[in-house]
């Protein structure tokens, strides 16, 4: 248990740079989740930590231990792998049992650990089953408990819910972070699922194409992501192109006024302003003079929420509410009506335009 | 017209088993005809090839002699083959395609050749060394190395590609050693390659006709060049009857592996 530190860490092969340059505290305790789309190295970033990577530069750093040249097996890290990897040819008992063999810790000590290990993931009644006895989920809560039983000073998990079905994910997912929370974990995670990092997650660390975007709290990167990847990355969101018009007026590409109360971003010209769809009111009928008017051009129904596709005179934006009860006229809303929309003005962001060619790689 | 299709490849598939098991069928048929000009229909059946075959001590001493050196051929061939498999599939070496190919080569050169050459070396070494080497027991083990060592690598290789890498790294992970990984981890997940490699290392040793004719001496002949000598004088079923004893003993020992690892799976 230990703050883990990376510091410009970046790994490069021969064509392609994996890493770009990732700076990252983990204070004792945290979970970190690395998030980003496929390819952006978080495998490559959880595997220098581990140690199975050497990186180009930078250095990771357990506790106040520079560990750079550690070999991995000296790391004392605890990695969870994504199709578990566990050992086909012991048992689960002696597949926990493994990392404190290794640490010469004596047989009756060892045994009351792996016992010990094996109730926290509550597979107690399963120590004698071979690996590949067990259902996908029993499997991962092996691999738990045996990354878990030698107390490592950071814990590491690969995907490590990309291979169960939707329910289960959500009950390991919580299972995961009573654990880690319980054992004071110093954790980082990687996953691609914005919702599992949102859900469990003290801090987010956003990556693009090896670089950090963003870090921060679910609720920091939620509520004011730093530009339009995080945005639309974390959530939801609606991304409109245009200008501000003065403040509190923002001109989209197409010309329609919107309220927004942000402070604009250094450069003026080029600007996004960002609006997640829940914030977004909408009521049935024209409304006054000067209310914001959309056209519906689709409704989709999601059982519990209820999204509508608009038309703001060319500009589309989506908005999206707990689905109105049934005596609620927006309840009959069809394609082709029209809706009046409202937000509060300091909800909507203003970002920096992305620009394509601006990034190099 | 899938129908059709379907029938069509049932039908490849036995005419092709049909095809390899025909001539060993027709062996072990062939052993029982009482004539000893082969010819159909058979006058009647008899045991008394194998008689013939037991009392002709060159194919007793044959026998032993080849479950000896295919014994020991095994044995050395299998731990250096493995260790070679592993080391050209893990470690970054220069030269391991070079390294590769060598060891691989005695698979691509005919067994004559390879045969003729050796026996060439051996009688050099015999003038330097002042020893004998061809119709030695120690002979005949280094040529058959050379046949168990490259099998070895082959197999072992292929098994060391399809496995997933993963449970080595969590062993490292968990504080093994590069070298406890490797007996812990690692051996075990390979134990079906290294079977099947033993097996076959042991079946072609056994069998090698070509690589062992210009090795062998009076009194140390392994049983496949004892049955090719017999055949110069003699042609009755009797070299059929020794056949069948030797197709026996390779489909038991494929059973019995096959109980420990599914062969299937890894050849
Ligand atoms: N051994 C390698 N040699 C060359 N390029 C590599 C190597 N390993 C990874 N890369 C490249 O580095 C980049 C980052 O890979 P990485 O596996 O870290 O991505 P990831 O974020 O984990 O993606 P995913 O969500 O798909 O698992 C990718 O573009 C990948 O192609
Ligand atoms: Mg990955």
């Amino acid at each position: 248990m230990s703050t883990l530190v990376l510091d410009r860490l970046r790994k490069r092969y021969d064509r392609t740079t994996a890493v770009e340059r990732v700076d990252l505290t983990a204070k004792q305790g945290e979970l970190v989740a690395l998030l980003g789309p496929s390819g952006c190295g978080k495998t490559t970033t959880l595997r220098m930590v581990a140690g199975f990577i050497a990186p180009t530069d930078g250095r990771v750093l357990i506790g106040d231990r520079d560990v750079t040249q550690v070999p991995v097996h000296l790391r004392n890290t605890g990695m969870v792998f994504q199709a578990y990897a566990l050992f086909q040819h012991m048992t689960v008992a002696q597949n926990v049992a493994f990392g404190l063999e290794m640490r010469r810790v004596e047989r009756a000590e060892r045994e009351k650990r792996v016992a010990e290990a094996l109730r926290l993931v509550r597979l107690d009644h399963l120590a004698d089953r071979m690996p590949r006895q067990l259902s996908g989920g029993q499997q991962q809560r092996v691999a738990l408990a045996r990354a878990l039983v030698v107390n490592p000073a950071v814990f590491l998990l690969d995907e490590p819910l990309s291979n169960l079905d939707a329910k289960l994910r959500a009950e390991v997912r919580m299972e995961i972070r009573a654990l880690q929370q319980r054992l004071g974990l110093t954790t980082l995670i990687v996953t691609h699922d914005q919702e599992e990092a949102l859900t469990m997650a003290d801090r987010l660390v956003v990556m693009e194409r090896g670089r950090v975007r963003q870090i921060g709290t679910p609720e920091e990167l939620y509520e004011n992501p730093a530009d339009v990847f995080v945005a639309s990355f974390v959530g939801n969101c609606n991304l409109v192109a245009g200008t501000l018009e003065r403040p509190g007026s923002f001109r989209t590409q197409s010309g329609t006024l919107l309220p927004c109360t942000s402070e604009a971003p250094a450069a003026n010209d080029g600007l996004v302003l960002a609006l997640r769809p829940e914030r977004v009111t909408v009521t049935p009928g024209e409304g006054a003079p000067g209310d914001i008017r959309a056209q519906v051009t689709a409704v989709t129904y999601l059982g519990a929420q209820t999204e509508y596709h608009l038309d703001l005179n060319g500009t589309t934006l989506r908005a999206s509410r707990s689905t109105p009860l049934h005596d609620d006229p927006l309840r009959r809303i069809a394609p082709g009506e029209k809706l009046t929309l409202s937000w509060d003005a300091a909800s909507a962001r203003l970002l920096p335009a992305e620009t394509e060619t601006g990034d190099e790689t | 017209m899938a129908e059709s299709r379907g029938m069509f490849f049932k039908s490849a598939v036995v005419a092709s088993y049909a095809l390899m098991l025909a001539p060993v069928v027709m062996v072990i048929i062939i052993s029982f005809f009482r004539q000893e000009i082969i010819s159909f229909p058979p006058e009647g059946l008899t045991m008394q090839w194998y008689v013939n075959a037991w009392e002709r001590r060159e194919f007793a001493r044959g026998f032993v002699t080849s479950l000896q050196v295919a014994a020991i051929a095994t044995a050395i061939g299998v731990p250096l083959g493995t260790a070679a498999a592993y080391a050209l599939a893990r470690a970054k070496l220069p030269g391991r395609e070079a390294i590769s190919t060598l060891l691989l080569g005695p698979l691509a050169v005919p067994g004559v050749v390879a045969g003729t050459a050796l026996y060439m070396f051996y009688l050099r070494a015999e003038t330097w060394l002042d020893q004998d080497i061809t119709a030695t027991l120690s002979g005949l083990v280094a040529a058959h190395v050379l046949l168990t060592i490259p099998w070895t690598v082959r197999l072992v290789t292929a098994s060391l590609q399809g496995m997933d890498r993963s449970a080595e790294e969590a062993a490292a992970n968990l504080g093994a050693r590069p070298p406890t990984v490797f007996m812990r981890v690692t051996l075990p997940m390979l134990r079906p390659g290294v079977v099947a490699a033993a097996l076959f290392s042991f079946i072609q040793s056994f069998e090698n006709l070509e690589l062992t004719l210009l090795l062998v001496g009076p009194g140390r002949t392994t049983l496949p060049v004892a049955m090719l000598s017999y055949l110069e004088f003699r042609m009755d079923p009797t070299l059929a009857a020794v056949a069948t004893v030797q197709i026996l003993l390779v489909t038991a020992m494929m059973l019995i592996t096959d109980r420990f690892v599914r062969l299937s799976r890894v050849i």
